[in-house]
């Protein structure tokens, strides 16, 4: 046989094991022998799922709940865990079907409706279902894990209308929203068969699927909803910036279970992940810091907890295709863009953006989204950073932006239009948390 | 007898207190309050939001006295209660019309 004929034969036998390989992978939730389950990468994803859920009870709700005013702090916390509650029995009624299950390029299917096939079987043949997605983990991991992300995320968009929504339309809101804006976005995002997988935007931990999406829902709804009452006029400082560090501080923590665990396996690359956001993090806190410093004359404690989470919502796209130094770059680019939004932009455009889930989720998951395109690792992720990869980027932010936004506001406004979005004056004055909730602290 | 009302530094109390002991004082009571006067208020910004907080913290002491003790007393307060930048506060001295000590009876000066 001549060499040209070996090498040839060779040739064909590799690609035909690919194509072998290909037919084999699966493209959705499947069976498999529980011997093919990797416990150090379950052992990861399980406690990286408690992490997650930790960044939203208590951290989500401590950070925007010390930005309030005294009279609304309990209302603030309650919506958190209102949405933890509701969030979860929706994922397991069809959200986490269709956003992780295959369908068309927009929508999941039906097929894990209530978690409907997910099975842990260990007699008589030792085997249960994984997703497609995460091969080597149990299929219930996976559900949990992403189960946490989508409770963030409308947890997040709260932010934008702090003070002012009823919280019988705040449930009606954040459940169409759950089921209609987010798990469409997820799917287009991280599933194979979603349109904005297949066109090879990079989004690693969520930077579009949870930031971008979460804080133009968050944009749409205080354009909705209009102002504060005596919003510019009267003080609305923050009643407790210690619970807001100490929520900054467990939304960071609880962030490596969110970047590192979207790995969803314990590997290199999760470790790169980690790193990556904790150097982000810390250079977007200190950029934040001293951007304000500079421009007005004092470093805040709310502006280094905020820094803090601009730099973990910038890096949560990049985080497991970028090194450390790109990621101290995207966490400088973000602490400023970020303060700039937060302090500057929302005052020329005159929106009431109460805590800045728009000013930093939106602005920062921007930033971020971009950024990867640039930044990304050939070494790390097997792409490179090109021009084309931006524009790539750029088209995962612009669906989301445009039909994040459009969605948004067409569910706020029909419940505007029905049951009503919007506290009665007198309650709005008297604070939520005594006219909603008859509570009170002291 | 005078009740002698004084608003004070907050960091300012415990010099105030022991001072008046010094000079024979039995008791006082202490309020966190808030105002303004000449120091005005400051400025807090939360990111971006520029907040004029109008009235400032400060302490009120009431102190209860014998006439003999009034200059003593003022003069006091107004010495530990100096540092001499706007803001050290006032004292208001006012006639006291009567004192009852409630867990005896004892009144007026035999209450102080």
């Amino acid at each position: 046989m001549s060499r040209l004929s070996r090498w040839v034969l060779l040739c064909v036998s590799i690609l035909s094991m690919q194509s072998v390989w290909a037919a084999d992978a699966p493209t959705a939730p499947s069976l498999v022998g529980v011997d093919k389950i990797n416990s150090g990468d379950t052992a990861w994803m399980l406690t990286s799922t408690a992490l997650v859920l930790m960044m939203s009870i208590p951290g989500l709700a401590l950070f925007y709940g010390g930005m309030v005013r005294k009279k609304n702090v309990l209302s603030t916390l309650m919506q958190t865990f209102a949405i933890t509650c509701l969030v979860t029995l929706l994922w397991w009624v069809i959200g986490y079907s269709w956003a992780f299950t295959p369908g068309s390029r927009y929508l999941g299917g039906a097929s894990r409706a209530f978690f409907n096939g997910m099975t842990f079987m260990h007699d008589p043949d030792k085997k249960l279902s994984v997703s497609h997605l995460a091969l080597t983990i149990p299929e219930s991991v996976y559900a949990m894990f992403q189960m946490t992300f989508a409770i963030i995320t409308p947890a997040l968009i709260a932010g934008a209308f702090a003070d002012r929504m009823k919280f019988s339309a705040l449930l009606v809101f954040m459940a169409a929203w759950s089921l209609l804006v987010y798990a469409p976005i997820a799917h287009m995002v991280w599933e194979s068969t979603g349109w904005l997988n297949l066109a090879g935007v990079l989004d690693y931990a969520g930077g579009t699927v949870v930031h971008i999406n979460a804080g133009v829902a968050g944009l749409a709804s205080c354009l909705v909803l209009g102002k504060r009452l005596g919003y510019g006029k009267e003080k609305m400082a923050p009643h407790n910036l210690t619970l807001t560090l100490i929520g900054a501080s467990l939304l960071w923590v609880g962030w490596f279970g969110f970047n590192a665990g979207s790995a969803g396996a314990a590997d290199g690359r999760a470790g790169m992940a980690m790193l990556a956001t904790q150097m982000a993090t810390a250079a977007a806190a200190l950029s934040w810091a001293f951007a304000e410093w500079i421009s007005r004359g004092k470093p805040s404690v709310l502006g280094i907890a905020s820094g803090a989470v601009a730099g973990l919502v910038a890096i949560t796209p990049a985080s497991g295709f970028v090194g450390p130094t790109p990621a101290v770059i995207i966490g400088v680019a973000a602490g400023v863009l970020c303060f700039i939004a937060a302090t500057s932009l929302k005052h020329v455009m005159g929106y009431d953006d109460s805590l800045d889930a728009f000013g930093v989720h939106g602005i920062g998951g921007i930033v971020g989204a971009l950024l990867t395109g640039v930044f990304v690792s050939k070494e790390i992720s097997g792409v490179d950073g090109s021009l084309k990869q931006v524009l790539i980027q750029l088209m995962g932010v612009a669906t989301t932006v445009i039909y994040g936004f459009i969605a948004s506001s067409v569910i706020l406004i029909i419940i505007d239009k029905t049951i009503g979005l919007r506290v009665s004056e007198e309650q709005e004055r008297e604070g939520l948390d005594i006219s909603l909730h008859g509570e009170s602290i002291e | 007898m005078k009740l002698i009302t004084a608003i004070i530094k907050p960091f300012k109390l415990d010099d105030v207190r022991q001072a008046v002991s010094e000079v024979g004082v039995q008791g006082v009571t202490v309020t966190e309050v808030r105002g303004f006067g000449r120091q005005r208020g400051h400025t807090e910004i939360y990111r971006g939001a520029e907040y004029m907080v109008e009235f400032v913290p400060k302490t009120k002491i009431e102190i209860a006295v014998d006439d003999v003790l009034v200059d003593q007393v003022i003069e006091a307060i107004a010495k530990s209660a100096q540092t001499g930048k706007v803001g050290d506060g006032k004292i208001f001295v006012f006639d006291l019309a009567q004192v009852v000590r409630i867990r005896t009876g004892e009144r007026d000066s035999g209450a102080l």
